[in-house]
Order: C-alpha cells, then sequence, then structure tokens
C-alpha cells in the first residue's frame, strides 16, 4: 500500500520540524481590543452586520457565560486561563468573502502550503488527477476567507456557505436550528462560543438531495493570544446525505491557544450526515511548551425516524483536547456512530469520547475508540451510553482499545451506562496493549527502522477506524500518525 | 573472504548477572554454502540467530562478526536487514491490522530505501508476491490478513519463507522452520528453501532434528552444544546424530 510509505517519507522529510504546519503569515489585521465584556460581544456582532435578534442571542449567552464556572471533571490539567488576555475577533484587513481575487495573496499562499486549494480552477486541477471533489470552506483566525465550488452546490439547492453570511441571507434557518442542539446553556465552554463565535460553516441540504460533493471546512488559528471559537450548524432534511470534512492547524507558539468550537446537526427522517474531523492543532514542543486548548462540543441530533449520523475523528494534535462528538438518538430507527483515533505524544492530554443518548425506539449505536499514548501523555477514553425509559429495542456495541508506547504514558478508560429500559442491549469490550520488544524487533529485522515499525504497528493497530474515512483523508490521517508518533521510540 | 565470519564468539545474556550462553564459538559461512547446526535444546542455537540478527537481549563479550568483511556487531537491526541478512523465525510474531502484503511492500522497500535503490513499482511487487506466494501455497486471502493473526503453525512458516523469497537476503538464518510441520507441510517450505539456494546466497538451517535435512541437504552439519560447536563434518554426521542421538556430546561437554 502506497500510503504506508507514504507515511515512512513523511516521517523522513520531517526530522528537525516536526510540526509542518507551524509557521506564522504576516498579514493585516483588523482586531477587537483585548478582553470579553459586552461591548465586545457588541463589536463582533456588529462587524458582522448581524440583524437585532443575533445579538440578543449572543448577549444571553454571555450574561450567562459569566454566572457560570470551568469544568473541572476531566482528567486534564492546565494553569488557570485568563479570558481577559485574550483577544476574540481577528480578521484579515481585506474584504473576505467577495471574490478569490480579493484574498490577501499571504493567505492564498498560506492554503497553498497547507494543500488546500481555494481557487476552484486549482480544485479542478485537482480532479483531472483523480482526486475526489471537494468544496472548501475556508476560516482563517475569526473569518471565512473563502468558499469555493458555491454554485455548482447551489445548483443542487445545497447551501454552504460561512455562517455570518447565513445568518443575515437564510435567517429562518438558522433560527430554527441554531442551539437547538446544543443549548446556549450546555456548558462553559459553549457558552462562551456563543456569545462570541464568529464564523465557521452553515450547511443546508434540501429534502432528498445527495449532496454532489464532500464539504469541507479548513480552519487555520494565524493570530497571537487569539481565541478561535468558530460555530458549524449542519441540516440534513428528509431524505439527504452529506458528508462533510473538517481539518485544522495553528503555528508554533510559546503560549497557548484557546479554541472552543461548537459544531451542531441535524438529521431529519431518513437523512444521514457523515462528519469527519482531522485535527492537527499545534501540540506543543516536547516539553509541553504553547499548544492549542482544543475545548469542543460536537453533537448530532437524529432527530428523525431512521436517520443517521457518524461521527469519524483522527485527533493528533492540540495540547489539551476535551471533546466528546455525540448523538442524540431521538428518532425511531435512528443510528449513531462514533469513530475515533486519538494519539497523545510528548506532553499531550487527551480527554475525549463520545455520548451516545438513545431516547427513541429501536435505535442503535457503534462506537469504536483508538486511543495511542507515548512519551510523557494521558490519553483518557470518557464515554456515555444511555437509554431513556421509552428506548425499547436500543442497542449499542462499543469497542475501546488503547495502546501504549513507551512506560511514561497512561491510558484510561472511562465509560459509563445507564439504562432505563430493560430491553436495551449493551456490550463493551476495551483493551490496553503495549507495542511489544518482540514486534518491534520482528519488523525492524525485515529492514524497518524503529519510527516506520511503530508507525506500520500504529497503522494495523487503527485499521478499523481509517477505513471509516474518505480516502484522501485516510492517507493524510496515515501521514500524520507517523509525524505524531515521531521520537516516541528508541 | 567469507561471507560471514564468526570467531570465538562469547555473548550472555545483557544484564548485570546475565548467564553465559555462547562461549566461544567460531564459524565461516561462504557464499552458497548451506550450513546446517545442530545439538540439543539449550545449547544456544537460536541465541546464535538472534545475535546475528541483533536482537537487544543479548551482549556480546568477546569475539568479533564479519558479514563481507564488515562489522555486523555494530550494525542496527535493520542496517543489518538492508545488507542481506534475513532470520526465519521460529515462533514468528503477530502485527494485527497490517496486511502481508503490506508488510511484505513496507519491508522491501524499507531495504532498498537503505540501500539506495528505487522503490519497486506496483506492478513489479504484485508480480513478484503472486509468483512467490504461488510457490508456497499461499493465497490471495492469506495475503490479505494480518501478518501472523490466525494463521496456523504451516502458514506461519510457509510466510516466512515468503518473506524471505521476496526479500531476497544474502545470508538465511532458518531457526527450527521444522517445528510444528507435518510431513506435508515440511515439503513444501523445504521446496521454498531449496528454490532460493543460489551461489551468492549462504543459508544457516538450525534444526534439532535430522528429517529437515532429507528435504534440505546441507553442505555442512555443525553439532552444537553449551554455547560452542563441538563437531563439524559433512551431511553424513546429521545421519550419524540421528542413529546415536547427542548423548556422546551432552557427555563430553559435562
Ligand atoms: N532472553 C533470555 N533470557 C534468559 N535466558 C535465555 C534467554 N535466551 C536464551 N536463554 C537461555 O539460554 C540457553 C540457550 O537457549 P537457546 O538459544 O534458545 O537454545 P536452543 O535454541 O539451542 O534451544 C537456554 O538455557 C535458555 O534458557
Ligand atoms: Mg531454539
Amino acid at each position: 500500500m502506497p500510503a504506508v510509505q507514504e507515511t515512512v517519507d513523511q516521517v523522513r522529510s520531517l526530522d528537525v520540524d516536526q510540526y509542518k504546519y507551524g509557521f506564522f503569515t504576516e498579514i493585516e489585521t483588523d482586531k477587537a481590543p483585548k478582553g470579553l465584556t459586552e461591548d465586545t460581544v457588541r463589536f463582533i456582532s456588529a462587524k458582522k452586520n448581524e440583524p437585532e435578534w443575533m445579538l440578543e442571542w449572543r448577549l444571553e449567552a454571555f450574561r450567562r457565560w459569566q454566572t457560570m464556572r470551568e469544568p473541572d471533571w476531566a482528567r486534564v490539567s492546565y494553569p488557570p486561563i485568563d479570558y481577559q488576555d485574550l483577544y476574540y475577533y481577528s480578521a484579515p484587513k481585506r474584504p473576505s468573502q467577495l471574490s478569490i481575487d480579493d484574498i490577501d495573496p499571504e493567505i492564498l499562499a498560506t492554503y497553498e502550503k497547507l494543500g488546500i486549494p481555494l481557487r476552484e480552477r486549482d480544485a479542478l486541477l485537482g480532479i483531472e488527477s483523480g482526486a475526489t471533489k471537494v468544496a472548501v470552506d475556508a476560516v482563517f483566525d475569526s473569518v471565512s476567507v473563502a468558499t469555493t465550488f458555491k454554485e455548482e452546490l447551489a445548483r443542487a439547492g445545497v447551501i454552504f456557505m460561512p455562517i455570518s453570511e447565513a445568518v443575515r441571507e437564510h435567517p429562518e434557518l438558522v433560527r430554527k436550528y441554531l442551539g437547538s442542539v446544543v443549548p446556549v446553556t450546555d456548558n462553559y465552554f459553549a457558552t462562551l462560543n456563543s456569545a462570541v463565535f464568529s464564523d465557521g460553516s452553515f450547511v443546508y441540504v434540501p429534502k432528498g438531495v445527495r449532496c454532489p460533493m464532500e464539504l469541507s471546512t479548513y480552519f487555520r488559528i494565524n493570530e497571537r493570544n487569539t481565541g478561535q471559537f468558530e460555530r458549524t450548524l449542519i441540516i440534513a432534511d428528509e431524505g439527504a446525505y452529506v458528508s462533510y470534512l473538517e481539518g485544522c492547524t495553528a503555528p508554533m507558539r510559546d503560549e497557548n491557544q484557546l479554541h472552543a468550537a461548537v459544531v451542531e446537526l441535524v438529521a431529519l427522517d431518513d437523512a444521514e450526515i457523515k462528519y469527519s474531523t482531522v485535527q492537527n492543532w499545534y501540540p506543543g514542543d516536547k516539553d509541553g511548551k504553547g499548544g492549542i486548548y482544543n475545548f469542543v462540543t460536537k453533537r448530532g441530533d437524529c432527530r428523525g425516524d431512521r436517520s443517521k449520523i457518524s461521527w469519524t475523528q483522527v485527533e493528533t494534535g492540540s495540547a489539551i483536547t476535551w471533546k466528546y462528538p455525540s448523538c442524540i438518538l431521538r428518532g425511531d430507527d435512528s443510528q449513531g456512530e462514533f469513530y475515533s483515533i486519538a494519539i497523545s505524544n510528548g506532553r499531550q492530554q487527551v480527554d475525549s469520547g463520545t455520548k451516545m443518548i438513545h431516547l427513541g425506539k429501536n435505535t442503535s449505536s457503534r462506537i469504536i475508540s483508538k486511543g495511542i499514548a507515548a512519551g510523557y501523555s494521558d490519553n483518557t477514553y470518557r464515554g456515555l451510553v444511555s437509554a431513556h425509559r421509552k428506548a425499547t429495542g436500543a442497542r449499542n456495541f462499543t469497542n475501546c482499545d488503547s495502546l501504549l508506547i513507551g512506560d511514561k504514558c497512561g491510558a484510561h478508560t472511562v465509560p459509563y451506562i445507564e439504562s432505563k429500559n430493560s430491553s436495551a442491549q449493551f456490550e463493551h469490550e476495551a483493551t490496553t496493549s503495549k507495542i511489544s520488544d518482540d514486534q518491534l524487533f520482528y519488523c525492524r529485522q525485515r529492514g524497518l527502522d524503529p519510527e516506520e515499525a511503530t508507525a506500520l504497528i500504529v497503522n494495523g493497530f487503527v485499521k478499523d477506524v481509517l477505513q471509516q474515512l474518505p480516502m484522501e483523508f485516510a492517507v493524510e490521517a496515515q501521514k500524520l500518525i507517523a509525524v505524531s508518533l515521531e521520537g516516541s521510540v528508541g | 573472504m567469507a561471507l560471514l565470519d564468526i570467531e570465538n564468539l562469547h555473548a550472555k545474556i545483557d544484564g548485570e548477572h546475565g548467564k553465559e550462553i555462547l562461549k566461544g564459538l567460531s564459524l565461516k559461512v561462504n557464499p552458497g554454502e548451506v550450513h546446517a547446526i545442530m545439538g540439543p535444546n539449550g545449547s544456544g542455537k537460536s541465541t546464535l540467530s538472534y545475535i546475528l540478527a541483533g536482537k537487544e537481549d543479548y551482549e556480546v563479550t568477546d569475539g568479533t562478526v564479519t558479514l563481507e568483511g564488515e562489522d555486523l556487531l555494530e550494525m542496527e537491526i535493520d542496517e543489518r536487514a538492508a545488507k542481506g541478512v534475513f532470520l526465519a523465525f521460529q515462533y514468528p510474531v503477530e502485527v494485527p491490522g497490517v496486511a502481508t502484503m503490506t508488510f511484505l511492500r513496507a519491508a522491501l522497500n524499507a531495504q532498498r530505501k537503505k540501500r539506495g535503490e528505487a522503490e519497486i513499482s506496483t506492478p513489479d511487487f504484485l508480480r513478484l508476491v503472486r509468483e512467490k506466494a504461488g510457490h508456497l501455497g499461499i493465497n490471495q486471502d492469506m495475503l490479505k490478513r494480518g501478518v501472523n493473526v490466525g494463521f496456523s503453525g504451516g502458514e506461519k512458516k510457509r510466510a516466512e519463507i515468503l518473506q524471505m523469497a521476496v526479500l531476497e537476503p544474502k545470508l538465511c538464518v532458518l531457526d527450527e522452520t521444522d517445528s510444528g510441520l507435518d510431513i506435508d507441510a515440511l515439503k513444501v517450505v523445504s521446496e521454498g528453501v531449496n528454490a532460493l539456494r543460489s551461489p551468492d546466497r549462504a543459508m544457516i538451517v538450525i534444526t534439532h532434528y535430522q528429517r529437515l535435512l532429507n528435504h534440505i541437504v546441507p553442505d555442512f552439519v555443525h553439532v552444537m552444544n553449551q554455547g560452542r560447536i563441538v563437531r563439524s563434518g559433512g551431511k553424513e554426521l546429521a545421519l550419524e546424530l540421528e542413529a546415536n542421538g547427542y548423548a556422546e556430546y551432552q557427555q563430553d561437554a559435562a
């Protein structure tokens, strides 16, 4: 398989600087004053030309947030965050979203470096060389800078645009669904996001439409001391289907940066949403200096009967990951899936997992989680599977495997199961293993160096999840796995 | 120049109180030769094979080993592999989730890269594996399964020989390749090994039983006991051992 070879090449080429996305782009920006007050919220809302209802929604969230406390139940530790010492809005000075030629060439160059084609022409060249067509929305710090293939999507009736635009152009859809899955009051970080979110993607796939291409958003944090609070809302109307990919990177910085996103998915009757993430935020250096704090709330609502939501995630970056993409299985016969690879190395801390909330009849869910811990990192799987009183015939299968590399890291599994319906069937499997010296010796005897051998063994360990990713993403993920494990052996 | 030259090799289990296992072993192997090493259990045969491959559980305390004149003991495990040292394991290791095909290709390309050769193209690789696998009775299904995962004893040994055939080493060390094989499997495996005999390739065939040597006929037979080679001869020595057992050597050593 060529991907393995690419994995190997990647490791080789990244000898020195293992985080290749760690560059910073010099551009002029427009910022809100530092700190967070009602005025900051008003500033952001005004920058976005938002209608009054949106501002009110934000202010309500902000007032609520002031009464809340930061959660401390996750198995992560970090110094207190000074929320007044951050910028909450930063935008490239040139106007965005007019036409590709108005975008600052520096930003275009940044995305090119990241391998994300923003010009449709370039993307089309990609197709000719055999790649799948992917529409991209690129978010640079606080704003969306380009959305490709907009017209082609519009012909299919699919709305794919920055959420800031959707607020103005499709207020009826946004008002109906925003906060309907993750309520404003949900949790500390989600409430903060509701107050200050600056941009993100909005997707609406109408009844019976199969979205003609993969949709993708690429998030980039560039500015120093700037929190990124993006908001994504995806609605698949009755019988619709959409596959959505999300990728993220940030420059290398000594100080920590806050990322608190909210993603809401709504699937109506017979609709299906497949959401894949390759999260590669800067993880900090080997001593744990710098890196992104990733406090994210992702939740999908299988609101309609026979609807299906599937989360696939590859988590390799961030200093701290606090993330539990979940499914509310409200419709009868609805299905939820969670496939996860979470890798931690160096001083990274990962506390991630999922919640499957079975409310409807004959709902089913499946959880496959692969945690890999190396270096001095800590990797926790935290999961909740619950069946409501009315969830007759609910079924869940959970398989949760951890792999340890070296003996200075830790893996923990914290599964919660709650069943209020006696017909629910929940199955849970969990294993913890180590890469054995015998495996390494065997691979090395065949010619693989220690890092190649480790990458190969780990790729084998995560195979079940990689198979769930769209092809290009799987290749990307395989490379990332090798890179993020660099320096974990020997 | 000999392909492999082992002189007065002493080795112990790594660690402060590790016991000495090889106690002055010498052996020269020229290209094209097949050497059998026989001896009772615990005499140090597997230890010798591991030390040649570079396993880190042992410490060499005296003596030298050279491969084509170069100091083998100084080389990393994977470097030795790229230079042509192949060990067919007595107990092949499982690598779950990594298809045998993927593993073979990763190994072959890693070795080629270390030798400064270009990667093999996909069609060439597929052709190569298909041909070699066919001779060993290995089907596509087995190539798609995880390395050694759920393989029977015989399948594991055949898979080892397939790897050897694809990697085309200069020095093949086969550790108890006959153990756990029934007579039919033994024949298939031996034919696979014999097909690889060539004037530029040498083999060290480690076995406890003479039976294997009816199929893989060696040029030389060595008897090992308590960490040394205590007797060497031609292929007829194996027959003598079969008739008389190892008792006489074990007494000598005692
Ligand atoms: N890693 C090890 N740790 C402890 N003892 C070992 C180890 N490897 C080999 N030995 C011991 O060394 C001796 C030789 O073993 P081995 O090389 O496996 O012999 P053979 O292959 O001839 O049966 C045995 O007494 C064995 O128990
Ligand atoms: Mg042995």
